[in-house]
């Protein structure tokens, strides 16, 4: 879709809602370098959400939405939970079907728009909460890792099942008392990111959404790598405020706190050997992009 | 946007035309060929213009699901591939279906039931997905034989629900069925059902259409809600999702969501009738004695009218074709005379017998029945024997059935 596809008919402009107008006027489809910086002076994404005050879910909607490489041409998909009060206001195409089956609909949904439009970039996104990902769907999950297909997928890790009210997941800690884990969780957090790894994803990362420039760089690689190779999977913490029982500030220094070394969401990266090799073919397209740039701008000043 | 229009005439890349639909089923010559069900379903696939397929293996459908697998490797379908389950693949199904495509898949019995939370959400999804159920048992202890239980389940998930009798109605309705649930008006799914093994594993003459000739493409942005491909502009839906509201407005547009679901399946009526030449088909509605049925029940009950007219009883036929939508004007005016209606099915329930009871008026002359079940075959002699036990006439004793 280029943004000509937007543009509001002049008799029409004023009747349409002024969160449309903005998105015309300055959303940032197209823009070749747009990402986390374009927060506050263009137009996110992302109108409103119905996310607890202060939930760091919103904050990483926000982060991955500006960071998205080509939002003019992706599709993100969905699961049930605290992620779909949020996708109805998101300014790209979105599905929400069942919960916990995302991956099965985004190998449908790639292999379709990959037939319907032959040599054209259509990139698709899932992002679901990890009740989703690993409980309820984690055959899904696997199944389109294990065929290698073409798309990106997000776990946000709050480590519980936040929507229904607090109770037990996979991804838990082992201990963590919670609904349906009366006594205390008896096994181990999933380790799902070691498993992608095992599955065929061609990137993994584990870490926490605390620092929007890190969030930046995870999106950006992990979309390109599952467009040009293969399957990528992000798990990001986001803790849910409400049912650990912190305060609606407190929610950034719980992922501070979890992404010290020694923690659960320490930084742990995973990158395959095609990976790498496309990673440093687009830090040298980006580094000749920048030079020539810096060039121009000298030539102009001069 | 594509315009189906300028394509009809053209070639595809496997040098088909693309010919108007109607003239394709009506007008084109056919070739009479010895095909088994589970070949038809792959000769209507050549020439379905399908652009995804999606394959599970499940008896009785594998075969065909396979069958359209060469399909693809022969180029005639954008894209196919084996999922990992039935509830995966319809999700897959849905995604591609979302993504614009033109999509088709077949299950039967446990499939259908594992798949099934996904089939309401096609309908309110508007996703015109064609899916074969191929019938078998899905009781336990585990059975593979023709059973027809699981076609009951699909008719309150806002799909189409047709089944075909023969591999002739197969053929014909998998090309036609795209062309009703593809119409802007109703763009919904279609569960094209057949009685498994009857129909999939025995050879038949079908008259097939041209090869050359394939249907117009699907046209995704005819569908009523937005095709999920970022081509149109992408909207804000509503300030908070119904999902998360308990008030009035968010149970009216649930409401109307649903009601309007099933108005799409009463607007497909019309485009119905004008494929299959009706909703129902019938023979002899001047008796008094009338047999409603559906599916491989048809050519039995067909049967056992040639037998009782052997012994001077005149019995009249009702072809139920489409269960969704349910044909009740249809079969009302088609059983005003008939003092007794038999009901035969292959399933232990006689959910169809229920159907048709609703529907008529002095329902207490519906017999519902015989029914068999768990694979049994339905004589036409057992359809004989029932009706003249109703009738009060002298009937040979039947082994195992008590009479």
């Amino acid at each position: 879709m280029s943004k000509e596809r937007i543009q509001i008919s002049e008799a029409l402009y004023d009747i349409m809602p002024s969160d449309y107008q903005d998105l015309v006027k300055s959303a940032t489809y197209g823009k070749e370098d747009r990402g986390w910086k374009d927060i506050g002076t263009s137009k996110e994404l992302i109108e409103q959400h119905s996310l607890c005050a202060g939930c760091p879910e919103s904050m990483a909607f926000r982060y991955i939405l500006a960071s998205l490489p080509n939002p003019e041409d992706t599709v993100m998909v969905g699961s049930t939970g605290c992620t779909s009060l949020v996708f109805p206001m998101v300014a790209v195409h979105n599905i929400h079907s069942l919960f916990g089956n995302q991956n099965a609909i985004a190998s449908g949904l790639k292999r379709a728009l990959s037939v319907r439009f032959p040599g054209r970039v259509k990139d698709v996104v899932v992002l679901a909460g990890d009740g989703a990902t690993v409980d309820i769907g984690l055959d899904m999950t696997l199944q389109a890792w294990f065929r290698q297909e073409k798309f990106t997928t997000i776990c946000f890790d709050n480590e519980l099942y936040a929507n229904t009210g607090g109770q037990e997941s996979g991804l838990m800690q082992k201990g963590f008392v919670a609904k349906m884990a009366p006594v205390g969780k008896l096994f181990d957090k999933v380790r799902l990111p070691e498993i992608a790894r095992e599955s065929g994803c061609h990137y993994v990362v584990n870490c926490t959404v605390s620092k929007p420039s890190l969030v930046e760089k995870v999106i950006r690689n992990a979309v390109h790598i599952a467009r040009e190779i293969g399957p990528t999977y992000l798990q990001l913490y986001t803790p849910c405020i409400l049912e650990i029982g912190k305060n609606s500030m407190e929610g950034l220094q719980e992922m501070r706190d979890s992404e010290k070394p020694t923690e659960r969401f320490a930084y742990k990266e995973y990158v395959s050997e095609p990976a790498k090799q496309l990673l440093a073919e687009l830090a040298a397209k980006d580094k000749e992009r920048k030079a020539a740039a810096k060039q121009l701008a000298g030539q102009v000043s001069a | 946007m594509a315009d189906i229009h300028s394509v009809i005439g053209t070639k595809n890349k496997k040098g088909q035309t693309y010919t108007d639909t109607w003239k394709m089923m009506n007008d084109a010559p056919r070739t009479p060929s010895f095909y088994t069900g589970s070949e038809v379903i792959k000769e209507a696939l050549r020439r379905a213009s399908c652009d995804v397929m999606i394959a599970y293996p499940i008896t009785p459908q594998s075969e065909a699901a396979a069958l359209i697998g060469e399909l693809f490797a022969e180029g005639y379908i954008g894209d196919y591939f084996r999922g990992e389950s039935e509830f995966a693949v319809m999700s897959q199904c849905a995604g591609a279906a979302f993504g614009g495509a033109r999509v088709f898949t077949t299950t039967a019995g446990p499939g259908t039931m594992r798949a099934m939370e996904n089939f309401p959400m096609w309908a309110g999804s508007r996703l015109p997905i064609q899916m074969i159920v191929t019938c078998r048992g899905i009781n336990s202890p585990l059975s593979i034989q023709p059973d027809t239980l699981e076609i009951s389940y699909l008719l309150n998930t806002g799909m189409l629900v047709w089944h075909a009798e023969t591999a002739q109605d197969f053929f014909d309705w998998i090309l036609k069925g795209y062309m009703v649930s593809e119409e802007p008006d109703v763009h919904l799914p279609l569960a094209l059902c057949c009685d498994g093994f009857f129909v999939t594993h025995t050879k038949d003459v079908v008259n097939l259409t041209p090869a050359d000739m394939c249907l117009p493409p699907y046209d995704p942005y005819r569908s009523p809600v937005p095709c999920m491909d970022m081509e149109c502009p992408p909207v804000r839906m509503m300030r908070d999702p119904f999902v998360m509201k308990s008030n009035y407005i968010s149970y009216a547009t649930h409401a109307s969501w649903q009601q309007e679901i099933w108005a799409a399946i009463e607007r497909s009526r019309k485009h119905s009738i004008h494929w299959l030449n009706g909703l129902i088909d019938t023979e002899n509605t001047d008796a008094e004695i009338m047999i409603v049925t559906s599916g491989t029940a048809v050519s039995q009950g067909r049967e056992a009218i040639r037998l009782l007219e052997d012994e001077g009883v005149r019995c009249g036929l009702v072809k139920v074709k489409t269960l969704r939508p349910w044909p009740e004007e249809e079969i009302r005016e088609a059983t005003k005379n008939a003092k007794h209606i038999f009901v035969p099915e292959f399933n232990v329930t006689g959910w169809l017998a229920k159907e048709i009871k609703a529907t008529i008026p002095n329902h207490e002359r519906v017999h519902a029945g015989p029914h068999v079940c768990g694979g049994m075959t339905m004589p036409p002699e057992i359809i004989v024997s029932e009706i003249k036990t109703a009738l009060g006439m002298k009937t040979f004793s039947l082994a195992g059935r008590g009479s």
